[in-house]
Parts: C-alpha cells; sequence; structure tokens
C-alpha cells in the first residue's frame, strides 16, 4: 500500500540551529505512528511542518502524492486535510464550545450554519461534550478544553490528524478521557502521528514508534520492539530515563 | 474529578465568602455577622473623617484673606445663574462634535492598524504610508493639527458651504490627530493575542482574512476597550480647543461672557460641564479595565 504522507530528507533549521536533519519516514493511510525523544528534539516541529505551519528548508513531504513544501504553494488546502491539536488547546476563548467547532467548517467549507451544528453536536455527544455547547472555554475542564480541540479538527474530515503531546498541559487525572478519544480514533482507522511523552500510550497504540534525536530518526520500529529490546544505546538510555523519571 | 467541580467544591466549603448571601434558615452566619459588623464600622469611620476634614477646610479657606474676592471672580452666584443655561446650550455642541468624531476616529484608527498589519508585497506602500501618517501626527502637537488643518485648508476651500467651514475642519483635524493614537492602540491588542490562537486557526484551513476577522480581531478588540475609552475621555475634552477656530461652543461661549462680566465664573461653568462628563467617562473606564483584568486572571479557577 502507497503512503499518504511521506518525508523525504526533511531539513529545518533555525537561525544556525538545526532542528530537522534528514528525516524521512513514510505514514500509511490508518497508521498510528508515535515520536518519542527528549525534548527539543524535534518533534513538534515536525508536526509543524507538516500542516505547513513552519517551512522546511530541504527535502520533501508528500501528501497523498503532492509534494506538500513546494515553496509558495497555497497551504489552506493542505490544511483543511491535515487536522492538528495543540498540546495547549488552543481554543478561541472568545467563542463559545460549539461556535469553536463550526467555525472552520462554516467559513472554509461553507457548511450552512444548521448542517454544521447538527454535525457538530452529534460529535459533541459521542465525546460527552454535550451539555458543554453553550459554554465558553474557561468553563471547562483541561480534558474537556482538549477533547473540543479535537472535535474541532475532527469536523474538518481530516485525513491525517497531528497531535502534538496533547496531554502533557493535564492534570494526571484528565489524561485518561483525552487518551479514550484517541483509542476512539484508531479504531475508525484515522491515520495519526502523535508527539507524545506518554510511553505506555505509546506502546499501546501505536503501529510504528520513531525515536527522534539530534534531528534525525534515531531508531524506528514496532512498539513492542523499541519499547523492550531497542537495538540503539541511545534508545536504551532514553527510555531509561524515562522510567527513572516515573512517566512509564 | 474535573477542575470545575474541584473549583466548586472549594467554595462549597466556605459559603459564606459572598457577603449579604443569608446562611441557611435566613439566619446570618458567623462570618456574615462579622462582616456587617465591618462594614458599619468603616462607613462611620470614613463618614466621620471626611466630615472633620471638609469642616477644617472650609474653616481655612474662608479665612483666607483674599476669600471674598477669590469667590467674587470663580464663584460668583448672579453670573452663575446668567450664564449657565448659555454656556450649557454652547455644551451641546461639544457633544454633538464628540458623538460625530468619536465613531469615525474607530473606524479610521482599525482601518490604520489594519493597514499596517499588512504583510503582502504588494500592500507595501499602503504600509509605508499608513506608518508615515501615525509617526508624523503622533509628533506634532493636537493644537497644531488644529491650527494647520482648521485655518490651512480652510483657507483652501469655499468657506460658504457646511464642509468649508471651520466647524467641519475643526472635526477633521481631531479626526486626523486621535485616529492616529487610536489605531496605536488597536495594534497593540493585535500584537496582544497571542501567536498560538492564529496558528490554531490557520491549522484548520482559515485564510489569513478570515483569521484576522474571526479570531484576532473579536479578541484585539475586547482587550482594548479600556485603554480606547482613555482616549476618548481626552478627545472629549479636547474639542474645546476647535473654539480656537471660532465655531462658538462652551468655551468659547464662556470666553465671551467673561470679556462681557469681567468675572471668571463662567470658565468655572464650563469646567463643571466638562467633569460632568469626563469623570463618568473615566469611572466607566476603570470598570471596564477592572472587569477585564477579572476575566483574564479568573480563567483557572471558576
Ligand atoms: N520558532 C522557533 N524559533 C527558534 N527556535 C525554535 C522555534 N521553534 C522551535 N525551536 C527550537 O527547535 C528545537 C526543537 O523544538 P521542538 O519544539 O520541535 O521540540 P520538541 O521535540 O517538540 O520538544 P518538547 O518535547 O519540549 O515539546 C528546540 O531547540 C527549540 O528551541
Ligand atoms: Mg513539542
Amino acid at each position: 500500500m502507497s503512503a499518504l504522507l511521506e518525508y523525504r530528507s526533511v531539513r529545518k533549521s533555525f537561525g544556525e540551529k538545526v532542528v530537522l536533519d534528514g528525516i524521512d519516514l513514510s505514514v500509511r493511510r490508518g497508521e498510528v505512528i508515535s515520536l518519542i525523544g527528549a525534548s527539543g528534539s524535534g518533534k513538534s516541529t515536525l508536526l509543524r511542518c507538516t500542516n505547513l505551519l513552519e517551512p522546511i528548508d530541504d527535502g520533501e513531504i508528500v501528501f497523498d502524492g503532492v509534494d506538500i513544501s513546494e515553496p509558495g504553494l497555497p497551504p489552506d488546502p493542505v490544511r483543511r486535510r491535515v487536522g492538528m491539536v495543540f498540546q495547549s488547546f488552543n481554543l478561541f476563548p472568545h467563542m463559545t464550545v460549539l461556535e469553536n467547532v463550526t467555525l472552520a467548517p462554516r467559513k472554509v467549507l461553507k457548511r450552512p450554519k444548521g448542517e454544521a451544528t447538527e454535525r457538530a453536536m452529534t460529535m459533541l455527544t459521542r465525546f460527552g461534550l454535550a451539555e458543554k455547547a453553550n459554554d465558553y472555554p474557561d468553563r471547562c475542564s483541561g480534558g474537556q478544553q482538549q477533547r473540543v480541540a479535537i472535535v474541532r479538527a475532527l469536523q474538518m474530515d481530516p485525513e491525517v490528524m497531528l497531535l502534538d503531546e496533547i496531554t502533557s498541559a493535564l492534570d494526571p487525572e484528565l489524561v485518561g478521557e483525552v487518551l479514550e478519544v484517541v483509542r476512539g480514533l484508531r479504531a475508525q482507522g484515522m491515520t495519526m502521528l502523535l508527539a507524545t511523552h506518554e510511553m505506555g500510550f505509546a506502546r499501546e497504540i501505536s503501529d510504528q514508534v520513531c525515536f527522534l534525536k539530534d534531528g534525525r530518526i534515531h531508531e524506528q520500529g514496532p512498539p513492542e520492539r523499541i519499547f523492550t529490546m531497542p537495538s540503539e544505546p541511545e534508545t536504551r538510555d532514553f527510555l531509561a530515563r524515562v522510567i527513572a523519571s516515573g512517566r512509564m | 474529578m474535573t477542575r470545575t467541580e474541584e473549583g466548586a467544591g472549594a467554595f462549597a466549603s466556605a459559603p459564606a465568602a459572598s457577603p449579604g448571601r443569608l446562611g441557611q434558615g435566613g439566619a446570618l452566619t458567623r462570618r456574615q455577622r462579622y462582616e456587617r459588623r465591618q462594614l458599619v464600622r468603616s462607613v462611620l469611620t470614613a463618614a466621620i473623617s471626611t466630615l472633620v476634614f471638609a469642616v477644617l477646610l472650609v474653616a481655612l479657606v474662608t479665612r483666607l484673606e483674599t476669600w471674598p474676592r477669590v469667590r467674587e471672580t470663580f464663584f460668583d452666584g448672579g453670573v452663575f445663574g446668567d450664564s449657565f443655561m448659555p454656556i450649557l446650550k454652547a455644551f451641546w455642541l461639544d457633544v454633538r462634535i464628540f458623538l460625530v468624531c468619536a465613531p469615525c476616529i474607530l473606524v479610521l484608527g482599525l482601518l490604520v492598524s489594519l493597514a499596517r498589519s499588512t504583510r503582502s508585497p504588494v500592500l507595501f506602500p499602503v504600509r509605508a504610508l499608513a506608518t508615515l501618517y501615525v509617526d508624523f501626527t503622533r509628533g506634532v502637537p493636537v493644537i497644531l493639527w488644529i491650527y494647520l488643518i482648521g485655518f490651512g485648508v480652510v483657507g483652501l476651500v469655499n468657506t460658504r458651504s457646511f464642509f468649508g467651514g471651520y466647524l467641519f475642519w475643526g472635526g477633521v483635524a481631531l479626526v486626523w490627530t486621535y485616529s492616529a493614537y487610536v489605531s496605536e492602540v488597536f495594534r497593540a491588542g493585535i500584537e496582544s493575542v497571542h501567536e498560538s490562537q492564529r496558528a490554531a486557526a490557520r491549522s484548520l484551513g482559515l485564510s489569513a482574512t478570515l483569521t484576522n476577522r474571526h479570531v484576532v480581531l473579536p479578541q484585539a478588540v475586547r482587550r482594548v476597550v479600556p485603554p480606547l475609552m482613555n482616549d476618548f475621555v481626552s478627545l472629549q475634552k479636547d474639542v474645546a480647543l476647535i473654539s480656537l477656530l471660532g465655531p462658538v461652543e462652551a468655551l468659547r461661549r464662556a470666553d465671551i461672557i467673561q470679556d462681557r462680566t469681567f468675572n471668571f465664573t463662567p470658565f468655572v461653568v464650563a469646567a463643571l460641564l466638562f467633569i460632568s462628563v469626563s469623570i463618568p467617562l473615566t469611572r466607566l473606564a476603570d470598570h471596564l479595565l477592572a472587569k477585564e483584568r477579572r476575566r483574564m486572571s479568573g480563567t483557572a479557577v471558576r
């Protein structure tokens, strides 16, 4: 099966600092891939580049057969098909939950208000957020806010979801409800690329795990192998440190 | 347990936190009784101290040797009564100038701030012009603009129509200067909206224009209401500068009466009228600012 998303020798620097130093990765439709690695290893940058929030310097990112890293390519049509959820939720604080999740479908996809609302309410209800629909985000718990952010991205019917440490800003007891949503997405066959520090979750949900170090994919493989018998000493070190800090 | 429930729980253990609300069964809780006693005590203290202070002040001032002359010059009851209505009528012109200029300033200020935040190279001239306009306008005293536009431009046009009159061009001068200040307030507001809000909107496929319209501007405008109010308090007073050009508004009318009576009470009347508008406006600005502060800091608990 051909890849839905393919990175070829992707390079990216911020000034002198090389953040992505030749990333090669292929994501098939329906596949779930976790990006792990130390803070600053470039996980967020890779996801932001995929959604064209940052331009890459060199290499190619091919999405559904089209090189989307082509400089000057209009980004909006790509972004419509690529959903992104951020660590800090980034809900629009001046809009209710319902307005947050219907804004893009109405203004970008030109869905009529009634239809957009109906579709949004269906999904909010499925995620247990129906009674929050008319509340403002600051009236929601962190877990609720992050689930709203996921619904907001899903309302655009994306073909791939980019999840950037979506549980890192949450209190421990709220992490579960958000991960549950991600499990549901996987069950529906959603293609996902997720940066995470939740190793247990990465192990459970991923088809492939990529360990990033110094802007490269240092080691890649199925989670059973990466987490039990990594072949690279750096991966072993990283996992040992994670275990020592109690996050696994 | 969600964060909201936690917050509610924390407050539930201290039901008397909102004073004035009755405890169960209509009786006051211990804390409410305490707070009520404290309230009565502080109100009484403030009243007595104010009274003592006022008596001392009046005693002191009226004992001054020059007091009778001061009273005659600034607080002449007869002149006050005679000049109040004419000045009030003239003040209505100030109010009307303000009411016409304020919305124009809002619109022009917003447009200029938007022009300055464009990124497209095609719009470079627009951006440059807007920047020049703001820099030049803010670098020159308001009163100088009133002279330049009011006297200067009026000299170039047919003065018989309304659009050639001093009143019109005085208003133009106010709109011209204040829009520059207000555009900077809007720009600060736009820049205060965190980059992550833009990223979130763009990641959903919203164009730059849609992002501005639905995500950035609504938040920016909400944030700048209090500082904008401060600018409008100043505008309300600077309207009187138009009197330099000739239109008979409150200050001008007071001046005319003073010329006739050689008494300064008309100026006090005019001052009182301006105060009667600017103090409520200032309080409203303070109130809005406090509300905005509460809103921004109160998001974590609730
Ligand atoms: N806009 C930017 N300008 C300059 N440097 C940046 C920018 N964004 C990221 N960086 C740098 O790029 C490097 C990679 O950052 P990135 O956010 O991708 O790491 P990460 O793997 O997501 O880390 P974390 O686990 O802390 O989220 C870091 O050293 C960071 O300081
Ligand atoms: Mg990151």
